[in-house]
């Protein structure tokens, strides 16, 4: 087995028009348009799609899981970022 | 070792046609036809969720594709059994989509987020899958007499390895403790092989078949059908390449990888050259 792989890439799927694309799964393709076909052939078989992005798995750059806390720790001690933050007294209406 | 019998009396295929792929050309209509190129694709694509899902533990697919051809990775053993006749595409439906589904409901809620993921999509494809199989069923059983003895004699060959496919008895079953531990498996193969008995019974008793089990009983006390002794000894033949169909099924599996071995490169030649033009 010495043919060389062909390129991961992953496949994103709007499932209608108004919704983000959202992340499927990945499918192996010589080229883009490969990739295309072989992610509507492979994640719309039903009709869950009105769009489709593929991309090449080694073009996303990804956070690491192992630095997740310190990565996100900016926003940790914000919570007056929140709404929830501010009590507003009583009387007050639509705010 | 079983001494290998011929081709003519285990009903294998040749070797250039998958057991259920051979049916495809012998649909008895357009319809039926139809029906079977979709489920066949639906389980290509079963293969492909699975194989992107094992790929994120770090092999690539390259070197699963090689242990599958060169014998290293099992598959369900339920594959190695041939399909005599157009009643076997309904009880392939029924019996092995319906063990599959059993087994593959837990997985979607299984610790390891790409296999659930997978499981998920396939899960709601099986189901088709199943009633397509009990579809082609309940019109055989609503037919003449000689296909409703199609009917039966199918469920007669396909009931106990179906029952085989739930893994052996939780005593006996080495994978069964790790596959726990790890929140993979979140029921016995033993407790699934109980919960397919009790819910096909009834659908045979439907159908107007008689399940192939003459200690096949239920058990008012327990709610639960109690079973006879399955063969375990042909589950392992099986599993050891010995079973009805091994070889050919193996045999057709390369001669597909070696016959596709131009597409791949002309495949991968194509992308190079207009690779190599964008960038100019």
């Amino acid at each position: 087995m010495s043919e060389k792989e062909w390129p991961l890439y992953e496949v994103f799927i709007r499932s209608k028009s108004g919704l983000s694309h959202r992340h499927a799964g990945s499918i192996h393709a010589a080229d883009d348009q490969m990739a295309l076909d072989a992610a509507r052939d492979t994640y719309t078989r039903r009709s869950e799609g009105v769009s489709i992005w593929v991309v090449k798995s080694s073009q996303i750059v990804a956070s690491d899981p192992a630095e997740t806390a310190a990565f996100f720790e900016p926003a940790e001690d914000k919570i007056y970022r929140h709404p929830t933050f501010y009590d507003m007294p009583d009387g007050v209406e639509n705010l | 070792m079983r001494k290998r019998k011929s081709r003519r009396k285990t009903g294998c295929p040749r070797p250039t046609a998958a057991p259920e792929g051979n049916w495809l050309t012998r649909a008895p209509t357009l319809k039926r036809k139809a029906i079977l190129l979709a489920k066949i694709q639906d389980e290509a694509g079963h293969g492909l969720y699975l194989y992107s899902a094992a790929e994120t533990l770090g092999v690539s697919r390259n070197q699963m594709v090689a242990d599958l051809l060169n014998g290293k990775a099992k598959y369900s053993s339920i594959f190695n059994y041939p399909a005599t006749t157009w009643a076997d595409i309904g009880a392939i439906g029924w019996l092995v989509d319906g063990a599959a589904i059993m087994n593959q409901i837990p997985l979607c809620r299984c610790s390891y987020g790409p296999y659930s993921r997978a499981m998920i999509r396939i899960c709601k494809e099986e189901s088709f899958h199943q009633r397509q199989g009990f579809d082609i069923l309940v019109t055989l059983c609503n037919g003449t007499d000689e296909q409703k003895a199609m009917a039966q004699d199918a469920l007669n060959r396909w009931w106990w390895p179906s029952l085989m496919m739930f893994g052996p008895g939780d005593k006996d079953s080495k994978h069964s403790a790790q596959s726990m531990a790890w929140k993979i498996k979140r029921f016995s193969n033993d407790e699934l092989r109980q919960k397919f008995i009790d819910v096909t019974v009834p659908q045979a008793e439907f159908l107007g078949l008689k399940v192939p089990d003459d200690d096949l009983e239920f058990d008012e006390s327990t709610g639960h059908y109690r079973h006879g002794e399955i063969d375990w000894q042909e589950f392992v033949d099986v599993l050891a390449g010995n079973g009805p169909c091994n070889r050919q099924r193996m045999a057709k599996r390369r001669k597909a990888h070696d016959d596709g071995a131009w597409v791949r490169e002309a495949a991968r030649a194509y992308a190079e050259k207009h690779a190599a033009k964008d960038a100019a």
